[in-house]
């Protein structure tokens, strides 16, 4: 059993207008190689599920987006995400604005194979006003307890960053947080993760750190080897995010042709081209885990 | 108890935002945003021992890390607290977090998703975030570095994230979790939702400023509280301990010009 791929093999499995999940949490561990790799593809009118960071405003520059569905879309440091701003702004996006909850609440439902969680989160705000597809359910048990039936939130595929594999599609992820790519990647059941280092058989190399796999590798279609494939955001234990990266990208977003410069200048026609202009592997392992 | 000299707005709004968490016993303290994380930091040193505090990314600590803390000097891990976590603890109602909405109104709803039009926002910004989760889960406070009308609306906030003492957004006959508003603290005063049927109300005045002024800059009625006082100036111990938490005055920068603590009175 071998899933492992080129990143680009693994981009071509992907078809215009599938609803992608995406691991990770605003700029913490996102699988920006592969999101590079769509950068580079025909691939449109997708959908996008995440705790969003900057893959949702990329892929929203160079208009691939149909809509996004997110518990918020930020660069931790830096709130706002501006190309996802101005996606907004002018109204070039559909999105499905959530409560954080109740976006962990309909990935679970997804991950558990029902269609909705009943949940309190949402009443008394406009949540449901701007979310006419919301739909209140009365308890069974207790008629007074009106709840949002939160619905089952189920990408077709989910992308995964994680930091070793193997090729049979075990996964280790390392870091203090694991985030909720256990949900991501149940909700979705299809998963491609891009890994720091691919290994032959985990449990022949790394046995002792098994308990740092978030799912297992029933769920995990494809693997792609992409060392550093998280850049600009942090990988957890292996490098931090890089600010100064992501302030270039996000002053690109001010500019008359900034995110043509920034495809053009950076993201360029293959990954090992990528992480030389964005200053080369060395200096990505000296970036600091951020502690805020 | 020696009061201090000289000492800035932010200082005074600080002082005053670490007692939302006097009463609160053994919940988790979140104070989001510069001078609110100073403030849960003072409130766990000098008000409530038994509050919870996190280090902002994934563990639970029993000493506030100062803002800007070196990664050799940071407290060891009381526990371990990943964002999961943080939902669970939310939801059990055991948290109270203080935040920074961009509006506010008199229904003590909060904004901080995008102004103007929902589909083609004038301004997008973070978006409802927890917002929806905390209103109905836990106490919330909220500290502000402005006030004038922008922020204290008339009518209703454009977006509404947290949900408050409003008909309009609940369907009739169901049961309400109960809204728990804690303080509000602006640069003019510190004021709660507790007057009758949740009016909003303002509790104490800082130094040299008048209701009136107060009133003139909100965007809605506000009651005076029956025991209207002047906001506490901060003691000299305190304003050792903010200088712990936040050795590099990351304060200084939160409000326009790092006005004195005593401005207005001067002016």
């Amino acid at each position: 059993m071998d899933k492992q791929k080129s990143l680009r093999e693994a981009v071509r499995s992907l078809h215009d207008g599938m609803v992608i999940g995406v691991g990770g949490w605003g700029a913490r561990r996102k699988p920006m190689a592969l999101v590079r790799e769509i950068l580079r593809s025909d691939l449109k009118d997708l959908t996008l599920v995440a705790y969003g960071g900057p893959e949702v405003g990329m892929l929203c520059a160079a208009g691939k987006v149909r809509k996004v569905i997110y518990g918020f879309v930020s660069l931790d440091k830096i709130p706002l995400e501006p190309y996802f701003r101005k996606a907004r702004e002018s109204g070039a996006i559909e999105v499905m604005e959530l409560d954080e909850g109740m976006f962990l609440l309909g990935l679970r439902a997804a991950a558990e194979g029902v269609p909705f969680a009943p949940t309190r989160i949402g009443m008394g705000t406009d949540v449901l006003t701007h979310n006419p597809e919301l739909r209140l359910v009365t308890s069974p048990y207790d008629a007074e307890d009106v709840l949002v039936a939160m619905p089952a939130l189920k990408p077709d595929i989910s992308l995964i960053h994680v930091s070793r594999a193997d090729r049979r599609g075990n996964v280790q992820t390392d870091g203090r947080d694991p985030y909720f790519d256990n949900l991501i990647a149940r909700a979705a059941s299809r998963v491609i993760v891009s890994a720091e280092e691919v290994h032959d058989r985990l449990d022949l190399t790394h046995s002792h750190m098994a308990q740092k796999s978030l799912f297992d590798r029933s769920v995990v279609e494809t693997v792609v080897a992409a060392p550093f494939g998280a850049h600009p955001t942090t990988a957890h234990d292996a490098y931090g995010w890089d600010m100064a990266h992501l302030k270039t990208y996000c002053d690109g977003a001010r500019q008359e042709g900034g995110w043509d410069a920034y495809l053009r200048d950076y993201v360029g026609a293959d990954e090992p081209t990528y992480l030389d202009r964005v200053g080369g592997v060395d200096a990505i392992r000296t970036l600091s885990i951020p502690n805020l | 108890m020696i009061h201090a000299e000289t000492f800035t707005l932010a200082e005074l709004m600080i002082t005053a935002a670490a007692r939302a968490w006097a009463e609160d016993g053994e919940v988790m303290a979140n104070g989001i945003g510069t001078l609110p994380r100073i403030a849960a930091g003072l409130a766990k040193l000098r008000l409530n021992d038994r509050l919870l505090l996190t280090d902002g990314e994934a563990f639970a600590v029993e000493e506030p890390v100062p803002l800007g803390c070196a990664p050799e000097d940071r407290p060891g891990h009381a526990g371990w607290f990943p964002y999961g976590r943080i939902f669970e603890s939310l939801w059990s109602g055991r948290r109270h977090a203080m935040v920074t909405p961009v509006q506010i109104d008199r229904f003590a709803q909060a904004n901080i998703s995008c102004l103007g039009d929902f589909r083609k926002p004038k301004v997008q910004m973070l978006g409802v975030r927890g917002f929806p989760g905390n209103s109905i889960s836990h106490r919330n406070s909220m500290l502000v570095t402005s006030h004038d009308r922008r922020t204290f609306v008339p009518g209703e906030v454009d977006v509404v994230c947290s949900a408050g003492f409003n008909d309009r957004l609940w369907p009739e006959g169901a049961r309400r979790p109960e809204i728990r508003i804690g303080l509000v603290i602006t640069p003019l005063c510190v004021m709660d939702f507790g007057g009758p049927d949740h009016a909003p109300r303002v509790l104490s005045l800082h130094p040299g400023v008048s209701f009136e002024e107060v009133a003139a800059n909100t965007g809605f009625e506000l009651l005076r509280a029956p025991d209207l006082h002047e906001t506490a100036i901060p003691t000299a111990e305190e304003l050792v301990v903010i200088r712990q938490l936040d050795p590099h005055d990351q304060r200084a920068g939160a409000l326009k010009g790092n006005p004195s603590g005593l401005r207005a009175r001067a002016a």
